[in-house]
């Protein structure tokens, strides 16, 4: 699990005199499905893009399977399958004719490992016709497909939830852990969503204003829970009354901070309202991950 | 690389480019044999079974008459006096410049479109080879893959020579066939006068010589090869630096169009001769054609039209390697 597949160092890119990606690392294991998320606008596509080699860095350095992204694009490309924003592929040629198209841009890729990734996308029923007359769903399952062609080491998934229905999404998700877990791909994933990054991924890169904020594993981050602030008068008095059935710790300005627990947090409000104590402000707050990405990113709007 | 192009070819077969472009030169040919077998027809009944020698003569003294009448500008005078001496050299050497047959007609046809529908015909297929990866979005797929991007566009333009190619051949194959289906398949070994010069308004006679059709035709559908070459590696150009096919389509459509305008007016405008849509009448210095501006030879033509050719290569090369796709 500790094999690092893709790392990234101080990566910058500047377009004219205004910087976009201010420096951003991080380290990719093998096996692990790991979120880049961010606002739009914050960076996220045109990192996945350097990532690829779609768009030149100014300045730092990306190695892929070990391999230098600049110094030796060949053979790093083949450690990597991708699908950046939508899979356009081409629509006049059928599904299949599409997989062996991008099969001859590839070393050595044969049949059956081709018949291997179409069944795995489940596509064996509709491979043979056009591409036009295939679902969003299909489409990004196809593209899935042509990904995994090389048998890749590193996978990055640029919003791969986008357009998706429900089930879709789901479906994709599944997949994906499964891709992870089962072979040991290392999938890279970004989104705007916090909630489809918290259902999915391993671990989470924060990104805004095109640098990272924060790096860590999803339960970390989502093991501080919601909260209620109380300002209470007075306040040791109601501590202790709290404390015989909660958690307590003390806030700032001498509030008192318990976790949120739906009917039980009404239920102690009115124990302090019997036992004489007033009650002031009640305050409850958001969920961790969210609020955390609010703190970090100074409150920049999140979709 | 062998891989590479076919994909690319696939592509190019699969988009039906080359089959619309088939189809707008058959219909044109059955036109223009059409229309040509109309004007046939309508000599006989004018002359009746008269000697060719006789139409000759009789356009000769057509133009003459058209020389003295004024308000004809000095260009198309001297022009005229040029096709005058033309025609009574082909007169004194007893060859027939209107031999019928499909050879003739296809070199005819070769003649009249090397300038504007060949060139056109090749925009076709070439004006979309790259921007219609980046309009659709593939370019991403494209390069992404363990492949250097030279070799992409290396690719592609390999496959562009190849449907250029395969268009000239096409070109020629169809309008023989099927203008012979009216005017006969016969007529290969004709002879054909070339060699014709213009040295200030005067007709350089002294290289002329007769050659049979077929050689003739050989040598005209290497240059119109060359042509539609050259206006291919132009317009890839421009699909590689427009994103948008139709504007670079558009670009392309008003030089060609431009060029064939100012072949016909620009005789004082000295320096146009360095643009390439007034060099690519190539076949016109076989077959003794005035040149748009004094002074321009074949090898003038064929060193222009190569320069800017590798200059299109190396500008779409330069920019195609170091371009970030957002």
């Amino acid at each position: 699990m500790s094999e690092i597949t893709l790392s990234v160092k101080g990566l910058r890119k500047s377009i004219g005199k205004k910087e976009i990606i201010r420096g951003i690392d991080f380290d990719l294991k093998k096996g692990e499905v790991f979120g880049f998320l961010g606002p739009n606008g914050a960076g996220k596509t045109t990192t996945i893009r350097m990532l690829v080699g779609l768009i030149k860095p100014s300045a730092g350095s990306i190695e892929i399977g070990g391999y230098n992204l600049r110094n030796n694009f060949t053979k790093a490309m083949a450690q990597m399958g991708c699908i950046v924003e939508n899979p356009e592929l081409y629509s006049y040629l059928t599904g299949w004719e599409n997989l062996e198209h991008f099969a001859r841009m590839l070393p050595e890729v044969d049949r059956s490992h081709m018949n291997y990734v179409v069944k795995l996308v489940r596509l064996e029923e509709r491979i043979q016709d056009p591409v036009k007359t295939y679902s969003l769903g299909m489409r990004q399952r196809l593209g899935i497909a042509q990904a995994l062609l090389g048998k890749p080491k590193v996978l990055i998934l640029d919003e791969p939830t986008n357009g998706l229905d429900p089930m879709g999404i789901r479906e994709m998700r599944n997949f994906i852990r499964y891709l992870a877990e089962e072979d040991g791909l290392t999938v890279l994933v970004s989104s705007h969503l916090l909630s489809e990054i918290q259902l999915m991924c391993d671990r989470v890169a924060i990104i805004s204003k095109g640098s990272v904020i924060k790096v860590d594993y999803v339960e970390n981050l989502l093991a501080m829970q919601e909260k209620v602030i109380w300002q209470v008068e007075p306040r040791e008095a109601a501590k202790e009354i709290l404390s015989s059935v909660t958690d307590v710790i003390d806030g700032p300005d001498g509030t008192i901070i318990t976790p949120y627990l739906e009917i039980q947090s009404a239920n102690w409000n009115q124990m302090l309202v019997e036992k004489g104590i007033h009650v002031n402000e009640m305050n409850r707050k958001s969920p961790a991950l969210e609020d955390l990405f609010l703190e970090l990113t100074g409150g920049e709007s999140i979709d | 690389m062998i891989s590479l192009v076919r994909n690319e070819m696939l592509k190019i077969v699969r988009k039906k480019r080359i089959l619309i472009v088939a189809g707008i030169i058959a219909v044109l040919v059955a036109l223009f044999t059409y229309s040509q077998y109309r004007d046939l027809e309508r000599r006989l009944e004018r002359f009746g079974d008269v000697d060719w020698r006789t139409t000759v003569q009789q356009q000769i003294i057509d133009m003459q008459n058209r020389l003295t009448s004024s308000g004809i500008s000095d260009e198309w005078k001297s022009e005229l006096q040029l096709t005058i001496q033309q025609q009574q050299y082909y007169l004194d050497n007893n060859v027939n410049p209107m031999e019928p047959g499909a050879p003739s007609f296809a070199r005819m046809f070769a003649e009249h479109s090397i300038n504007l529908l060949l060139p056109l015909m090749i925009m076709v297929v070439a004006a979309d080879i790259v921007s219609a990866e980046r309009t659709a979005g593939t370019v991403k797929l494209l390069l992404t893959r363990p492949v250097k991007r030279w070799k992409i566009l290396m690719s592609k333009y390999l496959a562009l020579i190849l449907s250029v190619s395969i268009i000239v051949i096409l070109f020629g194959v169809l309008s023989y066939l099927i203008s012979g289906f009216v005017f006969g398949y016969l007529g290969w070994s004709a002879p054909v006068i070339t060699g014709f010069s213009v040295a200030g308004n005067e007709l350089n006679t002294n290289a002329v010589q007769m050659i049979p059709q077929w050689q003739y035709l050989l040598m005209e559908f290497s240059l119109v090869w060359f042509v539609a070459l050259i206006v291919g590696t132009i317009t890839f150009m421009l699909s590689v630096l427009i994103r948008n096919t139709p504007a670079g389509m558009g670009v392309m459509l008003a030089a060609l169009i431009s060029g064939a305008i100012l072949s016909s007016m620009v005789a004082s405008w000295e320096s146009a001769k360095y643009l390439f849509m007034i060099n690519l009448n190539l076949t016109g210095y076989l077959s003794g054609q005035a040149p748009p501006i004094e002074g321009m030879t074949l090898g003038f033509s064929l060193i222009v039209l190569a320069v800017w050719g590798l200059a299109a290569l190396v500008v779409s090369f330069a920019v195609f390697i170091r371009q970030d796709i957002y």
